[in-house]
């Protein structure tokens, strides 16, 4: 067993509402109401028009792995006991890329491409992680 | 007419100090401040020149503060400068350091700029001291930083992974050659092997070997990845006047470029097409020079996917063709294309954040005819790429002798 504490996100007031429908297992994201580019992760300012009026839409979750890897060793002590940690990128279909772990899936079957839906992960801290699994 | 962006090629690097790298550093433990002067006073030893002549300094951190750097070391050294930097770019830091140094020195602001990054162990602190180390290393776990929320939470911590996704990312867009990667960390071994003081001198490997170690983080193989060691290195550049009463043949800096856009790889919009492309594009074209006018070229290595993606996006062969390149190519020192020639910081080891000026110091020492038994024949110009975080910062130079 790892006795280090493993790390957890702490919500501030830009991001509360992602982690706040991730709680209630859905997944919102922002959107610029000037410019409609879809931002992840949440920030106070458009990224590509810099206008503050962010707006946060429900999406369906659903994506594509963009990305992953298989650690055979832990990559922070942390995450001992997570070995082999199946670590991904995720596409969502609105086309943003979230940081995010696969479960329910042999590390030999995932594969670039592969579609997947999200998989709610709640914390006894009162924070959902999002990770995901094969459709 | 094409624009001249950048430098005018005045600007020189006149010495070089480095400590050899070493596994198990069982030398005395110094402070960085100290490692610092000495590191300087090597490097001025080398160029012949004296502490007055200094009127520049670039560093990066500190164990012994965490602010205001640049003025700490001036006054421990006993320096009056005109230009202090401090520089943030990870692996690309030492890169950085000598282009912001040669560039102030084009502007006029300074003629001897000293820029070093020491790299042994330090002595222990007491307990009651403050750490300035994270225990998620390059990794930001402090509350409002977008890592800390979005990223570690899910053991996305450190390099090894991010370089991995970024491999297999490359595998599913262009293929993947397991046997040309393991040739990037064989023939930089040989180049090791050829470096009297490379950590790994005594030690060749083979591709199968290479392929026979450890998986770390599909598809990267325990032989393709660098390890810490302690070490340390300085740098001095100095102007077109400076350089005529300097003891060594004058390194030119021709060329530079400096490229980044994300901290994690997740967020940027194609991992593959690196910071290094237009780093290496704004640098050839300062320069003047087309690619097959390099002699060899030093390539920040923390791992063979970084190598390979750096010919490819420095544009010494086309995006995709690299596993081909590697293969078809002799990377040694005796090779078509030498790479790396001091067996790269997989070979000859990775002093922290100094682990990018090996491959300054060994570009240095190729255009200076000092490389001994690795020597390149008739060697005047090398390119030298940085790298920093996960394929997040890059930086490139090119040198030539004077």
């Amino acid at each position: 067993m790892s006795t280090v504490p493993l790390p957890r996100p702490r919500p501030i007031e830009a991001t509360e509402p992602f982690w706040s429908a991730l709680r209630s297992h859905r997944v919102v994201l922002q959107r610029c109401g000037a410019c409609a580019t879809w931002i992840h992760y949440p920030r106070r300012r458009c990224t590509a028009c810099t206008s503050e009026d962010l707006r946060w839409e429900e999406v369906s979750g659903h994506g594509v792995v963009s990305t992953f890897t298989v650690a055979r060793q832990p990559t922070h002590p942390a995450f001992a006991d997570e070995v082999p940690q199946l670590l991904a990128v995720v596409e969502l279909d609105v086309g943003v890329r979230v940081t995010t772990t696969l479960t329910g899936v042999d590390p030999a079957d995932v594969h670039i491409g592969m579609a997947v839906v999200p998989s709610f992960d709640d914390g006894d801290d009162g924070v959902t992680l999002l990770r995901f699994t094969p459709a | 007419m094409l624009r001249r962006v950048g430098l005018r090629g005045e600007a020189a690097i006149v010495g070089i100090a480095e400590y050899a790298p070493q596994r198990r550093y069982s030398g005395p433990r110094r402070f960085m401040l100290e490692q610092w002067a000495d590191l300087a006073a090597l490097a001025l030893a080398d160029a012949g020149l004296r502490p007055a002549d200094v009127d520049g300094l670039v560093c990066a951190n500190v164990r012994e503060s965490e602010q205001f750097v640049p003025s700490t070391i001036a006054e421990y050294l006993g320096w009056k400068v005109n230009f202090a930097e401090r520089v943030d770019l990870g692996g690309a830091t030492p890169v950085g350091m000598v282009w912001r140094a040669a560039a102030a020195i084009e502007l006029g602001l300074c003629d001897v700029v000293v820029c070093a990054a020491p790299g042994r162990p330090t002595p222990s602190l007491p307990p009651d001291q403050p750490r300035m180390w994270s225990p998620f290393g390059a990794s930001s776990n402090v509350m409002g930083s977008p890592q800390a929320e979005f990223d570690i939470p899910f053991g996305n911590v450190a390099q090894n992974v991010g370089y991995a996704m970024i491999a297999n990312r490359y595998a599913h867009e262009y293929g993947y050659d397991p046997r040309a990667t393991a040739k990037i960390a064989a023939d930089q071994r040989t180049n090791a092997n050829a470096h009297p003081d490379a950590v790994f001198r005594d030690v060749p490997i083979t591709i199968d070997d290479v392929l026979a170690s450890k998986m770390v983080a599909d598809p990267l193989h325990v032989l393709e990845i660098v390890m810490p060691c302690a070490g340390g290195a300085a740098v001095v550049v100095a102007s077109k006047d400076v350089v005529r009463r300097t003891r060594k043949r004058p390194v030119y800096i021709t060329g530079f470029g400096e490229h980044l856009a994300h901290k994690t790889p997740t967020y940027t919009e194609d991992v593959l097409h690196t910071p290094i492309g237009p780093a290496a594009e704004q640098a050839f074209s300062m320069a003047r020079m087309k690619r097959s006018e390099v002699d060899c070229v030093q390539l920040y290595d923390c791992y063979t996917i970084t190598v390979l993606l750096s010919i490819e996006d420095s544009g010494f062969c086309g995006k995709g063709e690299g596993m081909r390149f590697v293969a078809e190519h002799d990377l040694t020192y005796r090779g078509d294309f030498p790479v790396n020639t001091h067996g790269g910081q997989l070979g000859f080891g990775q002093p922290g954040l100094a682990g990018g000026f090996t491959q300054v110091t060994e570009a240095v020492r190729q255009v200076r005819g000092e490389a001994g038994d690795r020597q390149v024949p008739d060697c005047e110009v090398s390119y030298v790429s940085g790298t920093g975080g996960i394929m997040s910062e890059q930086t490139a130079l090119i040198v030539q002798g004077g």
